[in-house]
Parts: C-alpha cells; sequence; structure tokens
C-alpha cells in the first residue's frame, strides 16, 4: 500500500503513470532520470561546470574584454588588475580573454572526438559482439592494435608527417581513443545477445542490422556515454599536452596548453601566466569527471 | 499440422557438448492444444526453440504446414509461427514502448494500418490504450505477458509457440494469461505448443502431452488417461504422484531415473 | 483473537507475533506498507504463510530475524522466542539468535553460500560460531548432519565447493548448515520454489524427518497454496501485507475469506481444464 504526494501542474503530465505519446514516455524516462541526478551535489557541480565551459565558449566574443591576440608590449606580464582580470602573458596579450577563447577550442577538441569515436566504437564493438566468430576475432585484433599505440608517441608521429596543428592532434587523439568504446560495446553485446527479447525479434523476422542498431545499441548507450564523459578529461590533458609540446595548436592561438608551454620560463615570478590556464583545465577536468561518475551513477548504478 | 521425426539437438561444443534432445517424434493436429512436459534438463525448450528455427544444425525432420523446415527461412515462416517466452522480465526491450514493441514486427513485414493493427491487438489481450506508452518497468509482470502475446499475435500466425509462459507468474495472475490464451484459441483457430514443468498447467491447457525426461519422450498421454491416472511409464507415474502435494509417502518411494 | 491463537499462548508458544508492522521509505518519500498488523503464535508446528508476491510473506519472516535493509521500520507490539523480546535486543545479542537459535532457508542457496569456501568449511565455521568444539568434532558433526540430509557421499560434498553442486544438493547443505546448530525455530523462505518437482519432495521429506527429530518449530513461506495444504498443520493466507486468513491446513476447503477462496478456485488442474478459470475479483476493502 503506497501513500503518494500529489502532483500538480506540469508534474503531473510528465509523471503520469500512463502517458498518451511516445514523445511524452520519453520525456517522462528523462525526467525520472534527471531528478535521480540532481541528487548527487557533486554531479550537479560537474554539470554546472560543462555547461559553463558551453556557455563560455559560444559567449566568448562579448565575455572577452581585448582581442586574444592582441599584443600590447608596454604591459607585458602585469599582474592581475582591474583593467587585466588576470594579468597579462610576455606579449602584453590579457590572460583572461585568451582564456575564454581557449575554451573554444577545447570544445572544439572534445566534441570533435566524441563525435568520431563513439559512433566508430559502437559500430566496431556491435558487430564484433553480434555476429562473434571469425568476424570478432578480426574486429578485435585490429581494436587490440590501435589500442597499442602510446598517444603520445602516435601524435609525434602523425605531426612529423602531417605537420603540427589542431586537427591532426584531434586525429591522434581520435585514433588512439576509440578502442575502449568497441570493447564496452562488444561487451554489453555480448550480455545481450542470447536475451529473450533479442529472440523475439529475431523470430520475428528482424535483420541483423535492425537488431543491432534498434535493439543492442541504445542498450550499450549508457556504458559508453559514462566512458566518455570520463574520458573527456584525459582527453583535454592530452590535448594539452600536446599543444605544451608544441604538436597541437600552433602560437598565437589561445590553446591553453600552448599558453601553459609559453609561460614556463616566468612561473617564479609571474606564475598567472602558466597556472591561469592551467586552472582552466584542473577545472574543465574536474567537471567532465564529476559529471561522468554522477552519470554512471544515475544510468549503470549496478556498475560502482 | 506439425510434425516432428527424430529430432536431435546437440548443445554447446567440445567438451561441453550436450545432446539436449534424443529422437523425439510427435505430431500436432491443426488446431490441437499439445503440451511437453518435463523437469529442467529434459530437453522441452530445447524442442521448442528448434521448431521455432533457432538452431541451424538439428538433424531428423521438422514439418510446419506440409512444408520441411531447413536452412534458411523466408520472412513468412514468421507470421506462421509465434513464441512466447518464459520471462515477462525478460522478453521485451527495456527501452522500448508498448508502441514500439508491437509496431516493429509491422514495419518488418511492411503492413498497413499500423495504428488499428496495434488498437486491436492491446484490445485482444485485455489491455487498454493507456498501456500503449508504458515501458517494461511500469509494467506488471501479467501485464508485460500479455505485451508478449499481443506481439505474438500482431503478425497473425496460425502457430503459438508457449515456453512456460505462466511459470514466473502468480498464481491469481496465471489464471488470467491462460484464460486468455484458450480465448485466443478458439477465436483464432490456432495451434498450441505448450511447454511446461507445471503438469497442472499443461494437463489444464493440452489435449494431448508427451512427457520428456534427459531429452526423450518418456510417454504420450491424452488428457483422459491423465484423469484417469493411467500412466504406464514409472517416470510418469511418479512425475503425476509429485505433482499431487506433498506426501510423505510418495517421497519415500521416489526413484533416479537415468 | 482466534481460539486457535488462545490454545497455542496456554502452552508457552515458541514465537509470539503481535501487531506487527513493517514500512519502507523510497526515496521521493513515499512510505510503502509491507505488513500491516500481522499477529501469530508458533508451538511446536509446522506453519504455512501463503501468499503471492508483494503480500509480506518473505518480510514477516525477515522481520523476526531483524533482517530487514535500513529503508525499512519494524514496529510490533511483541516479537518473542520463548518469551524473550527480540526487539529489545542488541545487534551483538540478535547475533547469537541468527543461526543459532533461529535458523533461515532461503530460496536460493547459491546466494546463501560463500562461492570461494568449500562447503564443508562453511558449515563447520557456522557451527563453531556458535560453540567452542575442536575443528576435528566440528568436522565429524559436519560430515553427521551431511548424512541426514540424505547426501550419500557427505566426504565428497564437505571438499566440493558451491558451484559444483546441483540445485538440490545446494538445497541440501543449506538445510545442513541451518539444522546444525540445533535452533528452536526453522524459517524456510521458498526453499523449494526453484526445484524440479521431484527434487522438491526430496527436499521436503528432509525437512519433514529432520524438523519432526528434533521438534522444532517450522514457518514455511510459500506461493503454493496446495503444497502447504499438505505439507503444513496450519496456513496463514496473506494479501497486500495483512493475514486475511488463518486456519488448519486439513480445512483450507472450507476457508471462508474470499481471497483464500479466490486463489483456490483460480488453480488449472485436470479436471476442470474443460472451463475458464475463475480469476480474482481484487476488492479494495482487502487494503484497508
Amino acid at each position: 500500500m503506497m501513500k503518494e504526494k500529489s502532483l500538480s501542474g506540469w508534474r503531473a503530465w510528465i509523471l503520469a503513470e500512463t502517458p498518451d505519446s511516445a514523445l511524452q514516455a520519453r520525456l517522462s524516462r528523462f525526467y525520472l532520470s534527471w531528478l535521480s541526478f540532481k541528487r548527487n551535489p557533486l554531479a550537479v557541480i560537474g554539470l554546472m561546470i560543462v555547461v559553463f565551459l558551453v556557455l563560455i565558449a559560444l559567449f566568448a566574443p562579448w565575455l572577452s574584454l581585448h582581442l586574444p591576440t592582441e599584443q600590447n608590449l608596454a604591459d607585458r606580464l602585469q599582474a592581475p588588475s582591474s583593467t587585466y582580470w588576470l594579468g597579462t602573458d610576455e606579449l602584453g596579450r590579457d590572460i583572461y580573454s585568451r582564456v575564454i577563447h581557449g575554451s573554444k577550442i577545447t570544445l572544439y577538441i572534445i566534441f570533435l572526438v566524441a563525435v568520431i569515436v563513439v559512433p566508430l566504437g559502437l559500430f566496431v564493438g556491435t558487430t564484433a559482439g553480434y555476429f562473434g566468430g571469425i568476424i570478432d576475432k578480426i574486429l578485435m585484433r585490429i581494436t587490440d592494435i590501435f589500442m597499442a599505440f602510446p598517444r603520445l608517441i602516435l601524435a609525434l608521429a602523425f605531426v612529423a608527417v602531417m605537420g603540427p596543428s589542431i586537427e591532426n592532434a584531434v586525429i591522434a587523439i581520435t585514433i588512439t581513443s576509440w578502442p575502449p568504446y568497441a570493447r564496452i560495446a562488444r561487451a554489453e553485446t555480448i550480455t545481450i545477445r542470447h536475451s529473450e527479447f533479442i529472440l523475439a525479434i529475431q523470430q520475428q523476422g528482424a535483420s541483423a542490422w535492425r537488431i543491432m542498431f534498434k535493439h543492442i545499441v541504445p542498450l550499450c548507450t549508457s556504458s559508453v556515454i559514462v566512458r566518455l564523459t570520463l574520458d573527456m578529461a584525459g582527453v583535454i590533458l592530452i590535448a594539452a599536452g600536446l599543444g605544451f609540446l608544441g604538436l597541437g595548436a600552433q602560437p598565437p592561438s589561445p590553446e591553453w596548453g600552448l599558453m601553459i608551454s609559453q609561460g614556463r620560463q616566468y612561473l617564479l615570478d609571474q606564475w598567472w601566466v602558466s597556472t591561469i590556464p592551467g586552472i582552466a583545465i584542473f577545472i574543465v577536468s574536474l567537471g567532465f569527471n564529476l559529471l561522468g561518475d554522477g552519470l554512471r551513477d544515475v544510468l549503470d548504478p549496478t556498475n560502482v | 499440422m506439425i510434425q516432428i521425426h527424430n529430432l536431435n539437438v546437440h548443445l554447446g561444443s567440445g567438451r561441453a557438448r550436450v545432446h539436449a534432445v534424443r529422437n523425439v517424434s510427435f505430431d500436432v493436429k491443426q488446431g490441437e492444444s499439445f503440451g511437453l512436459v518435463g523437469e529442467s534438463g529434459s530437453g522441452k525448450s530445447t524442442v521448442l526453440r528448434a521448431i521455432s528455427g533457432l538452431y541451424q544444425n538439428h538433424s531428423g525432420e521438422i514439418q510446419i504446414d506440409g512444408e520441411v523446415q531447413g536452412g534458411s527461412k523466408g520472412i513468412d515462416f514468421y507470421k506462421k509461427l509465434q513464441m512466447v517466452f518464459q520471462d515477462p522480465y525478460a522478453s521485451l526491450h527495456p527501452r522500448h514502448t508498448v508502441d514500439q514493441t508491437l509496431s516493429e514486427p509491422l514495419q518488418i513485414h511492411k503492413l498497413d494500418h499500423v495504428e488499428k493493427r496495434i488498437r486491436t491487438a492491446l484490445e485482444n489481450v485485455g489491455l487498454g490504450i493507456n498501456f500503449r506508452f508504458r515501458y517494461p518497468h511500469q509494467l506488471s509482470g501479467g501485464q508485460r505477458q500479455r505485451v508478449a502475446v499481443a506481439r505474438a499475435m500482431i503478425l497473425e500466425p496460425r502457430i503459438l509457440l508457449l515456453d512456460e509462459p505462466t511459470s514466473a507468474l502468480d498464481v491469481s495472475v496465471q489464471a488470467e494469461v491462460l484464460n486468455l490464451l484458450t480465448i485466443l484459441r478458439i477465436e483464432h483457430s490456432l495451434t498450441y505448443i505448450l511447454v511446461s514443468h507445471d503438469l497442472a498447467v499443461v494437463a489444464y491447457m493440452c489435449e494431448q502431452i508427451a512427457v520428456m525426461n534427459k531429452g526423450q519422450i518418456v510417454e504420450n498421454l491424452s488428457k483422459e488417461q491423465i484423469i484417469k491416472s493411467q500412466a504406464t511409464e514409472p517416470y510418469t507415474q511418479q512425475l503425476l504422484a509429485a505433482s499431487k502435494g506433498y506426501d510423505r509417502e510418495t517421497a519415500r518411494r521416489l526413484l533416479q531415473f537415468n | 483473537m482466534s481460539s486457535i491463537q488462545q490454545m497455542s499462548k496456554n502452552h508457552n508458544p515458541l514465537l509470539q507475533i503481535e501487531n506487527l508492522n513493517v514500512e519502507f521509505l523510497n526515496h521521493t518519500g513515499n512510505s510503502i506498507r509491507a505488513v500491516r498488523e500481522v499477529s501469530f503464535t508458533l508451538g511446536q508446528e509446522r506453519l504455512g504463510i501463503v501468499g503471492e508476491s508483494g503480500s509480506g510473506k518473505s518480510t514477516v519472516g525477515r522481520a523476526i530475524l531483524s533482517l530487514i535493509p535500513p529503508t525499512g521500520k519494524i514496529k510490533a507490539e511483541k516479537i518473542a522466542l520463548n518469551g524473550i523480546d527480540l526487539q529489545k535486543l542488541s545487534e551483538l545479542e540478535m547475533r547469537k539468535i541468527r543461526g543459532n537459535k533461529i535458523s533461515m532457508i532461503m530460496q536460493d542457496p547459491k546466494h546463501a553460500l560463500n562461492p570461494v569456501m568449500r562447503v564443508g568449511e562453511q558449515i563447520a565455521e557456522a557451527l563453531r560460531l556458535h560453540n567452542n568444539i575442536a575443528r576435528s568434532e566440528a568436522k565429524q558433526k559436519v560430515l553427521d548432519i551431511l548424512k541426514d540430509v540424505q547426501i550419500r557421499d557427505p566426504e565428497r560434498v564437505y571438499r566440493a565447493y558451491p558451484h559444483e553442486l546441483s540445485g538440490g544438493m545446494g538445497q541440501r547443505v543449506m538445510i545442513a548448515m541451518m539444522l546444525i546448530p540445533d535452533p528452536n525455530l526453522l524459517i524456510a523462505d521458498e526453499p523449494t520454489s526453484a526445484l524440479d518437482v521431484t527434487v522438491q519432495m526430496q527436499i521436503l521429506a528432509i525437512i519433514d524427518d529432520l524438523v519432526r527429530e528434533k521438534g522444532m518449530g517450522l514457518i514455511f513461506i510459500s506461493h503454493d497454496l496446495n503444497l502447504m495444504a499438505s505439507f503444513c498443520d496450519r496456513v496463514l493466507i496473506m494479501y497486500a501485507g495483512k493475514v486475511v486468513e488463518e486456519c488448519q491446513a486439513s480445512e483450507l476447503a472450507q476457508a471462508k475469506h474470499p481471497y483464500t477462496k479466490g486463489l483456490l478456485s483460480c488453480l488449472p488442474t485436470v479436471e476442470n481444464s474443460n472451463q475458464i478459470l475463475a480469476t480474482l475479483n481484487r476488492d479494495p476493502a482487502w487494503l484497508e
């Protein structure tokens, strides 16, 4: 016997026991997941940081005070002040504005990696897991080969061949990042492959592709999303690392890793030149980590 | 309607290879309800799955509606024969609404009047239209099983294979689902093969019953023979006695059948 | 109080439950009353608690042993074993009761057995937890009880790991483990529901003999009404957390409550196979 609190307005609609449309049903599920997510304060902080990042990147031109590449040698290496909120670097550029514009680059990298890595990993993993046998063996060996490359070394090799740029850094990161997603997708697929609901749809004449994409992939997305958010922190750090080594973004781009690298020599007296972008990287990585943990608790609670 | 002749199925490979079904033969007439009863490991579910086309490498003959089954199946096969599974918690896709579960077979077979068919399917199993957009976790066990039956019926098959359809349900819900299956069989002139470990369910639902043990059919009985306790094989007699409830004497006389 | 309860009370009951309530709080703040005002007494007899899923029958068993998860609250006027109020005991004292004075057998033995420990060692450990005896003596007692549960090769089973045992064998091991400390009360929560019907009979025969021999009280929780009627002395029928009927097992066919009658009449049998089964009409009044 259950005593329930009464609901009103849109809440009643979204939590309705009997939804009237597919949209209502989906929104209802989403809302309930959101409520569960909200209960974890750290996860909400993580989400806020990520949202913050996106907003800053979107409104960069309006939020920055100076042009990120505008040099003002007279004002070089100035401490944070009312004109230059976070100080200036060795070429007199406003660090605050550069950090703001650098967020666009960070977002760009994350987005490109995510958009390539997830579909690729899902496709390879699901196919390997569903068909098994020789297809599984071949795909998994290919996955293993890619997984064997150390990211930084591959990036060096790539850059040596293709020349240093953000795009090439992204490609290098992507090539070495997708294998774990394939493995996750394959593991989930193997678990689900013999479930009765899969047998049932096979029994109704569904083709292998339909089963893989409409039935299996939706069940893999939780694990993949969690992995992606946790990975993002790592991706940001690697991109920053590549930038630091001069293999990614090139000057005068306000990429955070590059900024740290360029400010190295002034670390003792003008600490803000390197430290401020470092803090930015730290906060964003932390945000993704917290978000990832929170998502995992909501989407995959058995996997602690 | 269905003729099984010398069916043999091996499961697993290498050292784990098991001869799950041994030389099983039986016939099911059109419109009949045929029961396979046995304990776990008897091979009864394997027989059902072999008939549904799950195993490519069975030996022996399976004839459905005059056609010998073997190798690949045309898409029409699935419109002739459908299966209802045991576990209502596992036979519906957890992320698909009832609507999606019911409309998918219609999409696969490119049938028309999707809206009407879905409504009719839900009505036929006694679920109101307000169940249409629920997810499985919002349904009770009995309701899920009804959706499974609706899904099986939506392609208008002639034959339903029922794999322990009520074993996971409460007794009162079981009665509702069994009634539903009985009514559907009469209304649509269906042929059933029902598999269960519960002798009472099989004896209630079926006219002809085959008792299985360790992959083989031990005995064939009709409903009358069960009512009159006319089993001849000791295994069957033991099963009948054990199904009547606890009795110390019966327990004392239990034998091991290998 | 019914006359049955009065009779048992006069003979210093083994177990006395008065007005047991168990309430669970879920995260949205809603409360679910899993058990509502359940009262019964138990002597050296077999009591069957029958109900469908959600009736609260398993919760009653666990409440007696105080094995309810932290989201649940137990409130009762009395939960007394041989006169001792179990609610007043500390967790430490309760641990001396569990597995010692009151034992519980559950549905899946694989969940109750430690998968990385040999079976014999586990049972011996359970024994030595409550009794200060030497290892060799414990081993002998374990082998003895394994013989009591009709295990033909006790030495082999002693050395086996849980996953090497079949369902019926595993259940026997669990019974051995739970009965070796000679408890006063045995609670069996669906011990045979996952077993084949012939194995079920064998296990029930073992429980039957041991309970009789050792003079224990037995609470048998199940969803199988006919089984309860044939195995137990008295039966309690539960619905939505409440006891709706209590009667002698032999008088079950004369049950009075509409839920019990409905439950009995909706069972499929070969005799009523030419009729549609009567279905239960759940009266909302039963939820009061």
